[in-house]
């Protein structure tokens, strides 16, 4: 009896011990399996099923077929149905008779793959940082963020949170800031209206700067996610 | 609820039992025999309704208070069992076997203020943040604000006013300050 307890004991201190040595879980580890067919085989779960690869910067075309494609990202703009803090309740109105975000070629999606525009809606945790991140890398190029709120502007009422970041820039590329605590559903709409003029002019190309300052990001981003337990790119 | 209060009082010699209404009460018992009240009162006089569990940081007396809140709902009566750690070596005996929901306050107290219960399930578990490496984050000697301005990349440019200052001198400019500083501060 006692030998079966002791065995349970060193058993836990050694899972104690490995949960402080690393954040990915053991499924997840790079290690060597014998496949089907006999052979051993290297394999890393992590990065095998995504490319390892940087994202890359997209030269915008010449002149008027830039101008074209402009004008006809500005008049569909699909939006991540993510809300990651209070300023997630503005949006459903958006969609309602009331505002009606429809005639403005604003409308929501399901998952990052089907979306161009990102609303980070009010403050943000680390914890979900990591799933915003992960969902802003999956969505296609050419994407805009719209940032709601004063906590992803300079943390807000969080701003000496230890759980809530306090500038949104420094994670992710921002193209537009909506202002106010909480912005009402007509200054959604405003934002809305100054991204599609931004994107008509060509400006909004922050998916870009991503790519061209990818280090950087990673970098920041790394350094408040402390248990990084997914690649490095996620498209 | 009186009857009750004196019995455990004598059983268990509990120095100071408070009544906050009729119906509640708070007592203070020895850290060893805390969950033995707790068993108690739940098999014996029916206290069958665990409402919550908490924790304070009394960081001047070097302790942590853990409250155990229980409720019968017979006699439609609350009571509080506290109980106090010390705040060097913080490890309490689990009540997991009594109600399935203390495994998830447990895991939350571990979590927010390092205080161990051996055996309780999942206890280790990450249960709000995820890779947290400083020190329990609701412990008082841990400075948020230090930590947040460390960390998290603060905008240049931010301040903020002290409200009362603030009020007198946009609203009341050439009144004289007549109030009476707070003295409890």
């Amino acid at each position: 009896m006692n030998d079966k307890i002791n065995e349970m004991l060193q058993r836990s201190a050694q899972n104690a011990n490995q949960s402080e040595k690393s954040f990915i879980r053991p499924e997840d580890e790079e290690r060597e399996v014998i496949a089907p067919d006999g052979s051993t085989i290297k394999i890393n779960p992590i990065y095998d099923y995504f490319s390892g690869k940087k994202p890359q910067e997209e030269k915008p075309l010449n002149g008027v077929v830039e101008k074209f494609l402009n004008w006809a990202r500005a008049e569909s703009i699909w939006v991540l149905g993510f809300g990651t803090g209070c300023g997630s309740i503005e949006i459903p109105p958006l969609m309602t008779p009331r505002f009606d975000a429809y005639r403005f070629g604003v409308q929501m999606r399901a998952t990052p793959r089907q979306s161009n525009a990102f609303i980070i809606s009010g403050y943000l945790s680390v914890k979900t940082l990591k799933r915003v991140i992960r969902s802003y890398e999956q969505m296609p190029s050419p994407k805009y963020v719209l940032a709601l709120g004063s906590c992803t502007i300079n943390g807000g009422m969080y701003y000496d949170s230890y759980s809530t970041i306090n500038r949104l820039d420094k994670y992710i590329p921002v193209d537009v800031y909506i202002a106010g605590c909480m912005p009402r559903p007509e200054a959604l709409l405003a934002g809305f209206m100054k991204l599609k003029e931004l994107i008509k002019e060509g400006k909004a190309e922050k998916a870009n700067e991503y790519a061209r300052n990818f280090d950087e990001y990673k970098a920041n981003q790394k350094k408040i996610i402390k248990d990084w337990n997914m690649p490095d790119y996620n498209w | 609820m009186k009857a009750i209060v004196q019995e455990i009082t004598e059983k268990y010699n509990l120095q100071n039992a408070v009544f906050q209404r009729d119906n509640m009460a708070f007592v203070e018992v020895e850290k060893k025999f805390a969950i033995d009240l707790v068993t108690f009162l739940k098999d014996y006089h029916q206290f069958s309704h665990f409402v919550m569990m908490s924790c304070v940081d009394w960081i001047e007396d070097g302790q942590f208070q853990l409250l155990y809140l229980l409720h019968n709902p017979a006699l439609k009566v609350d009571i509080g069992i506290k109980t106090y750690l010390n705040r060097t070596e913080p490890v309490m005996q689990s009540a997991h076997h009594l109600w399935k929901q203390i495994w998830t306050y447990q895991r939350e107290i571990k979590e927010a203020f390092g205080i161990d219960f051996p055996g309780s399930p999942n206890v280790d578990e990450n249960f709000v943040l995820e890779g947290w490496t400083e020190i329990p984050h609701m412990r008082r000697d841990f400075d948020t604000a230090a930590y947040s301005e460390k960390t998290y990349f603060p905008r240049e440019g931010r301040f903020t006013h002290d409200p009362a200052t603030y009020m007198r001198e946009k609203l009341y400019p050439n009144q004289p300050v007549t109030a009476k500083k707070n003295t409890n501060e």
